[in-house]
């Protein structure tokens, strides 16, 4: 299936910082596509390029097929949502959304029927005749999608679309934002630093670093099995313990653990510096011995931490390394409070073997 | 002093200054405007006839007025000044607009510099410069003896004392004026307007026209008030620049002032030029009121 938008090997340079350095992406088409990293991993610059408001120093950009890379703006089947809205404060929200439609000489009937129609998309027709200056967070969110919706673009670029919302309004309008993608069929592509966002929203997630793709996938794979380090500590809470190949074969030296565990992956020869990986929820915690296959360690509650659902306990084993645990609360859950001696434990498979 | 007391305070200031140096003196000018001119110091009559200290008539008259009103030179100033202000003004637009987009669309570090070249000329008397024009447009000036001595014209091109030198110099005089408040609104432009119709379809003159003009109306109408105002009473630019053929009611007012020494008459023709130059402020202010209540 070809690709809404082929990135190949795109990169931009602003003097002597390198915004987006060599990154190469696909977006299917219907799909979310999550652009996620901190501030200043060239998210947001990877998206302008995309819609042409930065020139990229080399690679190119297509859309539809079609070589877009030195297309104004203008000439590009993309449309953006820009995180303050840029919603144009002269003109009312009817207005906002013609703007586009006019561009492309859409005029009389059919241009009031498409205005009708975006705002209708996203329940905007009573506001139609307001400014922007006399609309909420919410509303100014929702007229410039429909600005965007009118041009039925082939993707629309979203640049944090939730930043300037309130956190109650946010989940509410993740889930309509989803819902009206699979409604229309359109790829989006959604810049944000919000990890649960991302989940979320996206079909697939692109995690971005210092100007880098470090890896593309749907978030449950990104969660339970990350390329590298940086993407495991990015994309949610995690463990990760410098380790080393054992010499009996299968088998893995954790210093901090003080263990030796049995991997069922491929590993290097032995003697190879790795990392490993453990999902703080993968973790059993109990005042009791209570061994999971052979992975087993114990040490003493450092810190509790009550967060409602879940309480996460910070663990001080005897080798002066600290784990993180979280347990459910619930029916009949043990709690522990500081200083209070734990037993962990976790199935083997639970590890995920990372580069060093 | 409690904050709203202050406040009251801060704002009287303003008015206070007004009522002072604007509407004490226009009143003054307003009483004379309505004396007959006559031999003496002061060389008008009095308004109220006095005897013993006590007011026992009032002389008022509407001559004046009639007179701005009938004689064909002082209508002909009037119509001739506000054509030559509208002129200028509206090339002191063209050519500010540019500019002041200009500086703020430089990077952050050269606007500074930029602005400071444009109020440059207020460092030197404003008499000194246009005297330079002079210099510049004169038969012999620099600007005809560099022409005939490249040897594009054989005889000297007349540009002193013509309308096109009034204008220059009015545009020349101005332009920071225009500049500025153009400026000021261009600079808080949010540049992801002009990306955000770049996005939607707008080639880079309609997304000027349909975004970046409409938002600069209020640096327009400020900038355009600006220089018309004083340009329509300018006295010095057409009696240095201009020729006997530009009139305009700032010479006409200078000369029934001080050459014909007829104060109720000069009273009479700036209280109307008031009135004239009060209609377009009465208009803005109401389009702005207007706008503010729609935002």
């Amino acid at each position: 299936m070809q690709p809404v938008i082929a990135v190949e090997s795109v990169s931009k340079s602003f003097g002597a910082v390198t915004a987006v350095n060599g990154v190469t992406l696909d977006v299917r088409p219907n799909e979310c596509l999550a652009l996620l990293g901190p501030s200043g991993c060239g998210k947001t610059t990877l998206l302008r390029l995309i819609a042409g408001l930065e020139a990229a120093d080399r690679g190119r950009i297509l859309i539809d097929g079609a070589d877009m890379t030195h297309a104004a703006p203008y000439a590009r089947p993309v449309n953006m949502m820009f995180q303050s809205y840029a919603l144009f404060p002269h003109m009312s929200v009817a207005d906002n959304v013609a703007f586009g439609l006019k561009q492309d000489g859409v005029k009389g009937d059919a241009l009031k029927a498409r205005v009708q129609d975006a705002l209708a998309a996203v329940e905007m027709e009573a506001l139609a005749q307001r400014m922007p200056a006399q609309l909420s967070g919410g509303q100014k969110q929702r007229a410039a999608l429909a600005r965007c919706l009118a041009k039925r673009p082939r993707a629309l670029l979203l640049d944090e679309p939730m930043a300037a919302l309130d956190k109650h309004l946010r989940e509410r309008t993740q889930f309509e934002l989803m819902a009206l993608r699979k409604r229309l069929g359109i790829a989006f592509v959604v810049v944000t630093h919000d990890q649960s966002e991302a989940m979320a929203m996206a079909d697939r997630v692109a995690v971005m670093d210092a100007g880098h793709v470090l890896q593309v996938a749907a978030p449950r794979e990104m969660y339970e099995r990350p390329a590298s380090r940086r993407v495991a500590q990015f994309f949610g809470d995690i463990n990760v313990w410098s380790a080393v190949v054992g010499l009996a074969p299968g088998t893995v030296d954790i210093p901090d653990l003080r263990l030796a565990v049995r991997i069922p992956a491929a590993l290097p020869s032995a003697g190879s510096p790795l990392s490993v990986a453990l999902r703080p929820e993968r973790i059993a915690i109990a005042r009791d011995p209570a061994p999971m296959g052979d992975c087993s360690v114990s040490g003493t509650i450092e810190d509790a931490v009550y967060l409602g659902m879940t309480c996460t306990y910070f663990v001080t084993l005897s080798s002066g390394a600290v784990v993180r645990v979280t347990a459910q609360n619930g029916e009949g859950a043990q709690t522990f409070s500081r200083g209070d001696a734990v037993h962990l434990s976790w199935r083997p498979a639970a590890l995920t073997v990372l580069a060093a | 002093m409690n904050a709203a007391a202050r406040r009251r305070a801060v704002l009287t200031l303003p008015w206070l200054w007004t009522a002072l140096f604007f509407l004490l003196p226009f009143a003054v000018v307003l009483k004379i405007s309505f004396a007959e001119s006559q031999l003496s110091i002061p060389p008008y009559t009095a308004l109220f006839e006095r005897v013993d200290g006590v007011i026992v008539g009032l002389r008022a008259t509407l001559a004046n007025y009639r007179m701005v009103f009938t004689d064909s030179l002082y209508v002909t100033a009037y119509f001739s000044s506000l054509k030559i202000a509208a002129i200028a003004t509206l090339l002191t637009l063209l050519l500010g607009y540019p500019m002041a987009y200009g500086i703020a669309r430089a990077p952050a570090s050269h606007r500074v510099l930029l602005l400071v070249l444009v109020m440059l000329p207020f460092w030197t008397s404003f008499l000194v410069r246009i005297y330079a024009w002079i210099g510049l447009l004169r038969p012999t000036g620099i600007i005809n003896a560099a022409l005939e001595s490249l040897g594009f014209i054989d005889a000297p091109l007349a540009l002193l004392n013509t309308p096109g030198a009034v204008y220059l110099g009015i545009v020349y005089a101005y332009l920071p004026f225009m500049v500025l408040p153009l400026y000021a609104r261009l600079e808080r432009l949010d540049p992801a307007l002009l990306e955000a119709a770049a996005d939607l379809g707008a080639k880079p003159w309609r997304a000027f026209l349909h975004v970046t003009l409409p938002l600069s109306r209020p640096g327009i109408a400020a900038g355009c008030l600006l220089v018309f105002i004083p340009a329509v009473g300018e006295f010095v630019i057409p009696e240095l620049l201009g020729g006997p053929d530009t009139l305009m009611i700032g010479k006409v007012l200078w000369n029934e002032f001080f050459s014909n020494r007829d104060w109720p008459l000069s009273a009479a023709i700036t209280v109307v030029l008031l009135m004239v130059l009060v209609t377009p402020i009465a208009l803005l202010q109401l389009a702005q009121s207007r706008t503010l209540r729609r935002a």
